[in-house]
């Protein structure tokens, strides 16, 4: 990095409007510093800190660098790692009997309850802190004799399967309880007993076909609807993302809000489910944003090259976003369907509804409104239509997986992560159309480009892209009725459709 | 460089934290192994046969013993150290010692802290005869104050109920006149009641009348239950404190004689308990204290404390069971079986109570015609028929 350069950026920041000024020019739209993200953002950063510390303390700037640096760096690293295993050690060993207060209780989880062939049958795991030994088993609190496989004992988060032999009755509820050895109790109540699906070709087949009904079928339809919005006029285009954005809102909280459930429901305590939420959620919304960063640039280098970046921006982005945009949507929602397909198998599998047509259905109506979310940003640029078939199948292909993991192999901690993924995606999609919106989108995207191609003058940028932006922000911008009612379409329609479900 | 360096960094940390967490899961979700056992195999109460590589958990019929005895407790009846006062009275002196620290396995696998006379729950049956002069020496070596308060007739000061005994070593000297018939419980009576009876503080008092009662075989059934999880309900139930144990250890009783079972209802927070007997009817005689029975039924309803005696007399040979008739106290732990031998025949038990049976391993082994179709599946072993004739 160029000391002129350094000099030049910070002079550039003094003179720099007040940031107040900066979040005006991002709010009215098509400023450049919100189109390039992260990589801008990350820069201006840098240069903050350089130019700060440029005033204060200059000595600090450049520290010399010796070959022992690397291996100070190294033990300088080491050091502290080293001091925190000898502190996990020392209440193991010898300092051990500190913390003998308080008394550990045991703890298992049934994780998963089937029902097959004159038995009932179900997981234990401990999630105590303390190994336990599963003595009895009992079914609507009542003893009965069972088998635990391979045994009783289980360490810290050890499972077993425990095996009822049990003549149960079709849809009728039942508590399984497992008594520990000091005598405590926990139980899971099945709402509706219903025959375990084993694993065989008419399931897998069943549930593809589910699968293609709920996800990948309803998604191409709304896809369909992409030559009306060819049709329509800025507004309505506008409309049609902000719809979208609602969508996909409501899609994320709907996630969060059904992992929230799994984890109270079926998730043990110890394995900190809605801190597990979160950081799924977290991890996936920064993993898609760094990768949907990358394709809508054009895939281009490191941080020296603002200037390519720009440059790539405003020549490919033209017919590069919109479908980096829609593939980013379409693995946003696949992630989510993902999560749907798990809960539709897991449903089926745990046997706790009924397996309905209606809630099928609902599904699959609630799912069309994916395929618009795929096709709207689309609707400026020319696409083909192996194309839309992609970004159709990586959006509803993902329910058939979902469908298959959910009724065969469902554990309520992968479901968690996935749901949580499944909302991280859809944010970071929200975004990137949020931003796509206040850009301008389409048309007015190269105008833009130019006004603000030497981003060194940002104030004059700020206040280009803000006359370019007048014209548009009054109807077509994020404060535009368009979006607004959009916005409120959408949340509106995902909560219609989801009664249906 | 700095740059560059940093990444590199950033990227190696991040590596690791995810080799490191992937690691963690991959370990949580594969702890489950297939190792190679020898399959066990057990039948349930339909018949089914289960053959699992795992452990049975089947506290009902797979014969299992825990510390302490039910079938010694059944019939052994404490007179005492016995002397006669200066008014030619007979004295039965016992000493009780109480202790709150024992945990014991009350069914098999499940440890649970019972607070203790002389160590068992139930503690020891005191038998005395109606006028005699009981003495009891209590010792206290538990850490709380108890006491024993009697059901019937004595001093207000020899109740049990203002004169807590100390923890740790103390003593009070329990002295009164038996009476009056019948079969009563004891239990401490310290604050708060219910935690010291559910702990199993009580055992059962016999008052015989003076000239006696018809001879018969004789026992004891405390209808009990524990809370081993504290949520004011009761985890197990049983007829002397382990549940289903006169299922795997059937009592054996002769057809022709005369059995009297006196019976004491202990369940807590239940309201009731009730006894129901199998292929016949008893007579019943509530609290013992009648020399004729109010009752000729097959079921009586128990409260809490609420006892009496039952007898009857089995002209069929074979398998009855006794049980609650409140089902759910049956299925967790609260019922038995009589096995009826042939009075008659040579092989009826002189005592009815023999002395190697807990040695056997397994009852489908001491009474394969019971399972008949069971033994070729459960054992390769020849059914020891000297067993069952042992006592013959």
């Amino acid at each position: 990095m160029a000391r002129d350069s350094d000099a030049r950026r910070a002079a550039g920041k003094d003179a720099d409007a007040p940031s107040v000024d900066r979040t005006d020019a991002a709010c009215s739209g098509g400023d450049d510093f919100d189109t390039v993200g992260g990589r801008i953002d990350a820069d201006t950063h840098i240069d903050t800190a350089t130019g700060d510390s440029s005033h204060t303390a200059p000595s600090l700037e450049r520290l010399p660098r010796h070959p022992v640096g690397t291996v100070r760096t190294i033990a300088s690293g080491l050091i502290p790692l080293g001091l925190v295993v000898v502190l996990v050690a020392y209440v193991f060993g010898p300092g051990a009997d500190m913390l003998d207060v308080g008394v550990p209780l045991p703890e298992i989880t049934i994780e998963r309850v089937d029902f097959v062939d004159s038995e009932i049958r179900a997981v234990v795991r401990n999630t105590g802190p303390i190994p336990v030994s599963v003595v009895m088993a009992d079914i609507n609190d009542r003893i009965h004799p069972a088998a635990v496989e391979p045994d009783g004992h289980l360490q810290r988060y050890e499972t077993a399967l425990v095996r009822i032999p049990f003549d149960w009755n079709e849809a009728e509820p039942y508590v399984i309880g497992m008594t520990l050895g000091d005598g405590t109790r926990f139980e899971r109540e099945v709402e509706a007993a219903a025959p375990a699906l084993e694993p065989s070709a008419g399931v897998v087949g069943f549930f593809a076909v589910i699968g293609a009904y709920v996800g990948v079928i309803p998604v191409l339809i709304g896809m369909l609807w992409l030559p009306f919005i060819r049709r329509m006029g800025r507004s309505v285009y506008v409309f049609f993302l902000a719809v979208t954005v609602g969508l996909l809102f409501f899609l994320a909280l709907d996630s969060i809000e059904e992992a929230v459930s799994v984890s109270q429901e079926s998730l043990a305590g110890s394995f900190n489910g809605l801190m597990l939420l979160a950081t799924s959620v977290v991890l996936s919304f920064l993993g898609l944003y760094y990768v949907g960063e990358r394709l809508a640039c054009g895939g281009t280098g490191s941080g020296s090259s603002t200037t390519i970046t720009r440059k790539g921006r405003g020549g490919m982005s033209g017919i590069a976003r919109p479908i980096a945009i829609s593939l980013m949507i379409s693995i946003g929602i696949g992630l989510h369907n993902f999560g749907e397909g798990l809960a539709i198998g897991a449903a089926v599998g745990l046997g706790s509804v009924a397996f309905s047509t209606f809630l099928i259905v609902g599904f699959a109506i609630h799912n069309v409104t994916e395929g618009v979310a795929i096709a709207a940003p689309l609707s400026r640029v020319v696409v083909r239509i192996w194309r839309l078939a992609l970004f159709g199948a990586i959006a509803g292909v993902p329910a058939i997986f979902g469908g298959w993991v959910g009724v065969l192999a469902y554990s309520p901690f992968t479901s968690v992560i996935f749901l949580g993924v499944g909302a991280g995606a859809i944010f970071q999609v929200m975004l990137v159309l949020v931003r796509w919106i206040t850009q301008g989108g389409d048309d007015t995207d190269a105008t833009t480009a130019t006004t603000t191609v030497d981003n060194n003058v940002d104030s004059q940028g700020a206040s280009l892209s803000k006359d370019s932006g007048k014209t548009r922000s009054s109807s077509t911008g994020v404060s535009g009725a368009p979006f607004v009612s959009g916005l409120a379409v959408g949340m509106l329609v995902m909560y219609v459709t989801s009664i249906l479900v | 460089m700095m740059a560059y360096h940093n990444r590199t960094v950033v990227m190696a940390v991040s590596a690791a934290s995810m080799a490191a967490v992937l690691l963690a899961i991959s370990a949580m979700f594969g702890s489950v192994t297939d190792a190679q056992k020898i399959p066990n195999t057990f039948v349930t109460h339909t018949g089914s046969v289960i053959t699992t590589t795992g452990q049975v958990l089947d506290p009902i019929y797979e014969v299992s013993t825990v510390e302490f005895d039910p079938d010694f407790y059944l019939r052994n009846f404490e007179y005492g150290d016995i002397s006669k006062d200066e008014q030619g009275r007979t004295v039965r002196e016992y000493v009780i010692i109480a202790r709150d620290d024992l945990v014991q396995e009350i069914s098999p696998g499940v440890f649970y802290n019972v607070w203790t006379f002389n160590g068992t729950v139930p503690g020891p049956t005191i038998r005395a005869t109606e006028g005699d002069v009981v003495r009891i020496k209590f010792i206290n070596n538990g850490t709380k104050p108890h006491t024993i308060h009697f059901h019937g007739i004595h001093p207000a000061e020899m109740d049990g109920v203002f004169e807590p005994v100390g923890q740790n070593g103390g003593v009070f000297v329990y002295e009164f006149e038996a009476g009056p018939v019948g079969v009563h419980p004891y239990h401490c009576h310290v604050m708060p009641l219910e935690e010291h009876i559910i702990h199993g503080l009580y055992g059962v008092f016999i008052v015989d009348p003076k000239d006696g009662r018809e001879p018969a075989d004789e026992m004891v059934m405390v209808l009990n239950g524990f809370d081993t999880d504290f949520d004011a309900e009761n985890n197990f139930y049983a007829a002397n404190s382990v549940p289903f144990y006169y299922m795997h250890h059937p009592i054996q009783i002769n057809s022709g004689d005369l059995i009297r079972v006196y019976v004491v209802n202990m369940v807590e927070f239940d309201p009731i308990n009730n006894f129901h007997l199998h292929g016949n009817l008893y007579y019943y005689y509530p609290t013992g204290t009648d020399t004729v029975p109010s009752f000729y039924t097959d079921m009586v309803t128990l409260s809490q404390t609420e006892r009496g005696i039952m007898e009857f007399v089995f002209d069929h040979t074979g398998r009855f069971l006794f049980h609650a008739h409140k089902v759910e106290f049956s299925e967790k732990g609260w019922v038995g079986m009589f096995l009826v031998r042939n009075g008659n025949s040579t092989d009826a038990l002189t005592t009815a109570y023999p002395e190697d049976y807990n040695e056997t391993e397994n009852m489908y082994n001491v009474y394969p015609e019971l399972f008949g179709q069971s033994e070729n599946k459960i054992s390769n072993k020849p059914p020891p028929e000297e067993a069952v004739t042992a006592n013959g």
